[in-house]
């Protein structure tokens, strides 16, 4: 009883999807549904032509040797005829099918783009890039893969309804053979398709796992090699490739018992209709004709049956990838919320924090977050890992809204700020340093305009532009996949003077210098100092960074735990010992 | 009529399954195209399990195809025999008749499942067997095959290109065998109803063949496009997702927005283009089997009588004709797959030709226990692309001392400790482990004597006891706990949830690259090697581990020979011997209070370091 009604809902919930899909491509809809419709039409219709040949062609000719010249050409003028109505029809099937389908991703595509554009950086935070590349590439193709029998399917019922008319007006003898052969046919179908689910699954979930083992097994080959374990891992890959196998036999045994008998089926209806029919034909109440056109119309049955079949079977799979697909859709985009339209005049700021406190959910994450920096001032940021120095670096670059608490800037709240002015005050270096498969200068500009020589300035304070300049193509030059490689110290650079480019009051670097040798490091500090009037925090992990800094704000268990220089700061216990680690693990080659 | 197999197929396409209409994915690249029998005779030689009972395959094959036939030329004995205008109904006959068709399919029916079955199983076999032998292959290949820019192209021929294999196992190999014989069944019995209606239907239907291969091309080519299409739409997302901060910091939202918007746009319109192709199979098919119907109704018509044509055999021959199209159209379908089929083979076989570098020796010397002494003389090394990795090398270890190793990125630091566990044998000159040379010793004992603590401290998706305990096979619970004991790090385990029985997750990612470290120590303390070779982690390890890290080491490293490759040069501080590498030589060799004032690279080296790190000391 559970069960069934699960179905039902699997099944009207499955409608809903196809629904969706025509109502965002009807057109390609209607075409490749009356195309599936001419189809069945004209496959019947070529079931009859065949009778028609039979009777006043085949056998006037060769039987009575009295072959009307004109029939003859009839019959072939007709089979050429519904033989090309029928192709057309599979072609405007087959091809606006592409169009619904791969319109419907198109669209459910964009508005998932889009989603990932304007959701809020929490979003992106509570969940794994893999996983929201999975919605747009897997999902979205399984999502869809159950559109692709739908006109199929739709013309199938039409088939079964105008074979079953035909055949009634051949013979309602020969109808009710067809009544007992369809939905036996169909029966059978439906437990094929509900039964090779699972294992079908499972072989997925085999090859996947064999996958993995390989991938370790090769990525830890120095391992297995040194220490000789390559026998234990050929058994291990043995293992569980032996699983495909053996999954793999599992459903062949099921195609090895459906697929020969619902392809016996419509020959053992065929036999019986020769028994039924010539005996009908002996008594004068059918022709040869027409028991050769139900004897064709039998077996053109067994192959849309399959295709129904597989709609049913694909309509649930698509129908959980789209909600999760649906899980993304569902999300409210945030209201872009009421802008200030302050100015900032000084050319030099400082930065408040009045009493912070974050939660993620119902976790708390930092509170009672007070402390100035004052303009031009350098301050790093020292604590633990996890203790939310990357918070304040979201909070500072706007990317997340404390729960409690405020962020002045020069007294100026930072909400009460004009988007452009606190676009342009305020820039963040982040700990990944993300660059696009773009030219520098798109790399550093981010749509923004700027001059040469803005971008320029900006590549030489970040100590990157002897690199650059070396580039055959300059900062035209394209980096990624396509492009230049760079190494990790030369990322950081690259992604500074992005950050430095628009001249911001306030530059927040989360870790942003890590991989940059120290002594380069010192020297951009050096240069932020003489060449700007820039308001500094930065993330430290380095014994080095810290003892650049004007200050630091030491962060221990969500709390500022102290705010001084750091000379001051190591007669704190906690402190001394954090810093002590960065000293005995910090890496010089 | 059409056979369940181009159901099967067919429903593929119409299902929107592009794998059976294009080729599979070839991460190199190239869609080199390999003489078909050459693959078969070498995949034959590869996999002997595919020749077993070839003769009952074909059997059975044979048996299967008479299925097809069975309908039509029931038909026509009916018609010709049974219902005729002369004598009336012969009942009997028309029963008897339906009854031995009735049992042929029966028996057809199940000699199908019986051979469906069986193909299944020879091909799922064979292709276990192939994976299994292509990956020990790889497995026993030297280190200058497994470099990180081949491991791709390696994983992919025991993964996708085996897959590839096997989707067509199932569908393609069984097609060309039991289409084959459909195709020259019917087109026998055709002949011996008329031989002229045959050279008919084969001379309308002989021009399919080169339209199929046209319009399958240029599927493949359009496919290739689609498969280019996706993959930059799922870059430039994968950059919009990665991105997120910068994109929403900069306001980059709306240049972001028009790239995706045109990715996406192109690959919706080359699919439609590409879908073209395969709609356009469906029209051409149709035309040819039509053509082919009323080609057989004028002539049969027309020159029967002359030809002795009775109608019944004309009538099964239009059935014939249905038959004989679904298997062409089938190989049609399989061809384009088969090429890509053979060309995987190929790249799979292939790996087995790529030569084992280290050979083991038979009847190998067993190292004696106790610390190892070493010497390297004048070793080269290189891959067999590009030049030297190591030149000249020259170095005196004295057993028990501590080692360190320094030197820059790709200064070859690595490589030389790999050359000391035999991941690669060096291109020129010999390496001496306790008095023996390397390449003499006995595999079971270098693998114990030696051991490696990797950088990664990389770790098998098992549990602690798992990757501890295979170091030295036979051990129980107790001696793992013991090594972990004998180390000072009783206290770590007590940490864990399941203490020794934790799962370290894949690639031991569960645990921090520290604690992987540790388990590895632990591991080594149980081989009880008498050389120990450690690469320190770069990646920063939290201060708790550190300490457990260097004190663990400690108690390790007595009455051994270790060797480390030094990221930190606290290490380098505390060890009896240093060697510093610069471009592939050794450049300075000696102790750290002699290296330091030498004003060498080691020296800049410690300043650049103590900048970075030290604070008041």
């Amino acid at each position: 009883m559970q069960r069934k009604k699960q179905k039902q809902t699997h099944l009207r919930r499955g409608f809903s999807l196809v629904w969706r899909s025509i109502r965002l491509r009807p057109g390609s809809h209607t075409v490749a549904i009356t195309g599936a419709c001419l189809f069945s039409l004209a496959a019947v219709a070529l079931t009859r032509v065949l009778g028609y040949a039979t009777d006043d062609v085949i056998i006037p000719a060769l039987d009575n040797d009295a072959l009307s010249h004109k029939a003859l050409w009839t019959s072939l003028l007709f089979i050429i005829g519904v033989g090309l109505i029928r192709g057309l029809g599979a072609f405007l099937r087959r091809y606006f099918l592409a169009g619904a389908r791969y319109g419907t991703e198109l669209i459910w595509r964009r508005q998932l783009f889009n989603k990932y554009l304007d959701l809020p950086m929490t979003f992106h935070r509570s969940r794994s890039a893999g996983e929201l590349l999975a919605h747009a590439d897997n999902d979205m193709i399984i999502a869809s893969l159950a559109l692709m029998p739908f006109a199929f399917t739709v013309g199938t019922f039409f088939l079964a309804i105008i074979a079953l008319i035909n055949l009634l007006l051949i013979h309602p003898l020969i109808a009710l053979m067809a009544l007992i052969l369809f939905p036996l046919l169909a029966w059978m179908n439906q437990i094929y398709s509900r039964k090779i689910v699972s294992p079908a699954a499972a072989v997925q979930e085999a090859v996947g796992n064999t996958s993995a083992l390989v991938h370790e097994s090769f990525d830890g080959i120095m391992v297995v090699k040194s220490l000789g374990r390559s026998d234990q891992e050929i058994q291990r890959i043995r293992k569980s490739a032996n699983q495909i196998r053996k999954h793999r036999v599992d459903v062949g045994k099921l195609r090895a018992i459906f697929e020969p008998a619902i392809f016996a089926l419509p020959s053992i209806g065929v036999i019986f209709l020769l028994m039924i029919g010539t005996w009908l034909v002996d008594k004068g109440s059918l022709s040869i004709g027409e028991l050769v056109s139900a004897i064709a119309l039998f077996g053109i049955l067994a192959f849309p049956m399959r295709i129904a079949g597989i709609f049913f079977e694909e309509l649930p799979r698509s129908v959980v990838a789209l909600d999760r697909i649906d899980s993304i859709l569902e999300l409210q985009s945030p209201q872009t919320h009421s802008q200030g339209k302050e100015e900032l005049k000084t050319p030099s700021v400082s930065l408040s924090i009045e009493d912070l406190q974050v939660h993620h959910g119902d976790h708390l994450v930092l509170e009672n977050i007070d402390f100035e920096i004052t303009a031009g001032e350098i301050v790093a940021l020292v604590g633990p890992t996890g203790v939310g120095k990357s918070t304040i670096a979201d909070l500072i670059g706007g990317l997340q809204e404390p729960t409690k608490g405020r962020i002045l800037i020069d007294g100026t709240p930072i909400e009460s700020l004009s988007a452009k002015a606190r676009k342009q005050c305020i820039a963040v270096a982040f700990q990944e340093s993300f660059l696009f498969a773009d030219t520098i200068r798109e790399n550093i500009a981010l749509g923004r305009r700027f001059l040469d020589s803005e971008i320029e300035e900006a590549l030489k304070i970040a100590q990157v532009f002897d690199f650059v300049q070396k580039l055959p193509n300059g900062i035209e030059e394209t980096l990624g996949e396509r492009g230049v490689t760079l190494s990790g110290g030369q990322r950081q650079r690259i992604t500074l003077a992005r950050a430095l480019v628009g001249s911001p009051k306030i530059l927040f670097l989360d870790d942003s210098t890590s991989s940059v040798d120290p002594l380069i490091e010192k020297k951009i500090l050096e240069n932020l100092r003489q060449k700007t009037n820039v308001t500094l925090m930065i993330v430290a992990h380095r014994l080095s960074t810290i003892k650049l800094a004007d200050r630091v704000v030491f962060l221990n268990e969500g709390k500022v735990a102290g705010v001084d220089t750091h000379t001051e700061l190591m007669k704190l216990p906690a402190y001394t010992a954090l810093v002590k680690a960065y000293d005995n693990t910090g890496t010089a080659i | 009529m059409k056979s369940e197999r181009q159901v099967q197929q067919s429903t593929r396409g119409e299902i929107g399954d592009e794998r059976t209409t294009t080729s599979q994915k070839d991460e190199d690249g190239e869609h080199q195209k390999t003489a078909a029998l050459t693959v078969l005779r070498r995949g034959l030689k590869v996999s002997p399990e595919l020749r077993s009972g070839a003769a009952i395959t074909i059997l059975m094959a044979l048996i299967v195809a008479s299925g097809s036939l069975a309908i039509p030329i029931l038909i026509q004995q009916i018609l010709d025999k049974g219902l005729t205008s002369t004598n009336g109904l012969d009942s009997g006959f028309i029963y008897s008749s339906c009854i031995i068709a009735l049992a042929l399919i029966v028996i057809v029916t199940v000699t199908q499942r019986a051979t469906y079955n069986r193909l299944v199983k020879i091909a799922e076999t064979t292709i276990l067997e192939l994976r299994i032998r292509v990956f020990s292959h790889l497995q026993r290949l030297s280190l200058a095959d497994h470099l990180e820019a081949r491991k791709g192209i390696l994983t992919a021929r025991v993964t996708s290109d085996i897959e590839t294999l096997s989707q067509f196992a199932q569908w393609g190999a069984i097609a060309w065998i039991i289409d084959s014989v459909i195709i020259l069944g019917t087109l026998t019995v055709m002949a011996i109803y008329s031989w002229q209606l045959t050279l008919v239907v084969i001379a309308i239907y002989l021009p399919i063949i080169p339209i199929l291969k046209a319009i399958q091309r240029q599927q493949f080519l359009k496919y290739r496009e689609v498969r280019d299409a996706v993959s930059e739409t799922m870059g430039q997302v994968s950059e919009a997702v990665m991105a997120a901060p910068v994109i929403r910091s900069y306001g980059y939202q709306e240049t972001v927005r028009s790239k995706l918007e045109t990715a996406n746009q192109t690959q919706f319109k080359r699919q439609v283009k590409a879908h073209k192709f395969f709609a356009l199979l469906a029209p051409v098919m149709d035309t040819f089997s039509a053509m082919t119907i009323g080609g057989i109704v004028v002539v049969g018509s027309l020159f029967g009588p002359e030809m002795g044509l009775s109608s019944g055999e004309m009538i099964a021959f239009v059935f014939l004709t249905t038959v004989l199209i679904a298997p062409i159209w089938e190989l049609g379908e399989v061809l384009d797959q088969t090429q890509t089929a053979l060309a995987g083979w190929w790249k799979v076989l292939s790996v087995l030709d790529i030569p084992i570098e280290v050979e083991e020796p038979t009847n190998g010397i067993t190292l004696p226990n106790g610390a190892l002494p070493i010497e390297v003389n004048d070793l080269y090394f290189n891959y067999r692309t590009g030049g030297n990795v190591l030149k000249n090398i020259n170095c005196v270890i004295p057993a028990g001392i501590n080692v360190a190793v320094v030197g820059a990125t790709g200064s070859g630091k690595t490589t030389f400790v790999k050359l000391l566990t035999r991941l690669a044998d060096p291109t020129e000159g010999t390496i001496t482990i306790g008095g023996f040379a390397l390449h003499d010793v006995e595999t079971e004992s270098r693998h114990t004597t030696i051991q490696m603590v990797p950088q990664d401290g990389f770790l098998f998706n098992e549990t602690i006891t798992d990757n501890v305990a295979f170091a030295r096979p036979g051990s129980s619970d107790a001696d793992v706990e013991k090594a972990f004991d004998s180390l000072g790090l009783q206290w770590w385990l007590e940490t864990l949830p399941q203490g020794i029985h934790t799962h370290v997750g894949p690639r031991g990612e569960r645990l921090s690259v520290g604690e992987r470290q540790l388990v590895a120590l632990a591991r080594a303390q149980l081989a009880n090697p008498g050389l120990l070779i450690l690469d320190e982690a770069t990646s920063a390890v939290d201060p708790e581990t550190e300490v457990a890290l260097v004190s663990a080491l400690d108690r390790l490293s007595e009455g051994r020979t270790t060797i480390s490759v030094a990221h930190r040069l606290s290490t380098a501080e505390r060890s009896d011997l240093i060697l510093v590498f610069n471009e592939g030589a050794i450049v300075e060799t000696g102790h750290h209070s002699e290296l330091v004032n030498n004003e060498g690279i080691y020296a800049t080296l410690f300043d650049s370091w103590l900048g970075n790190t030290q604070s008041e000391k």
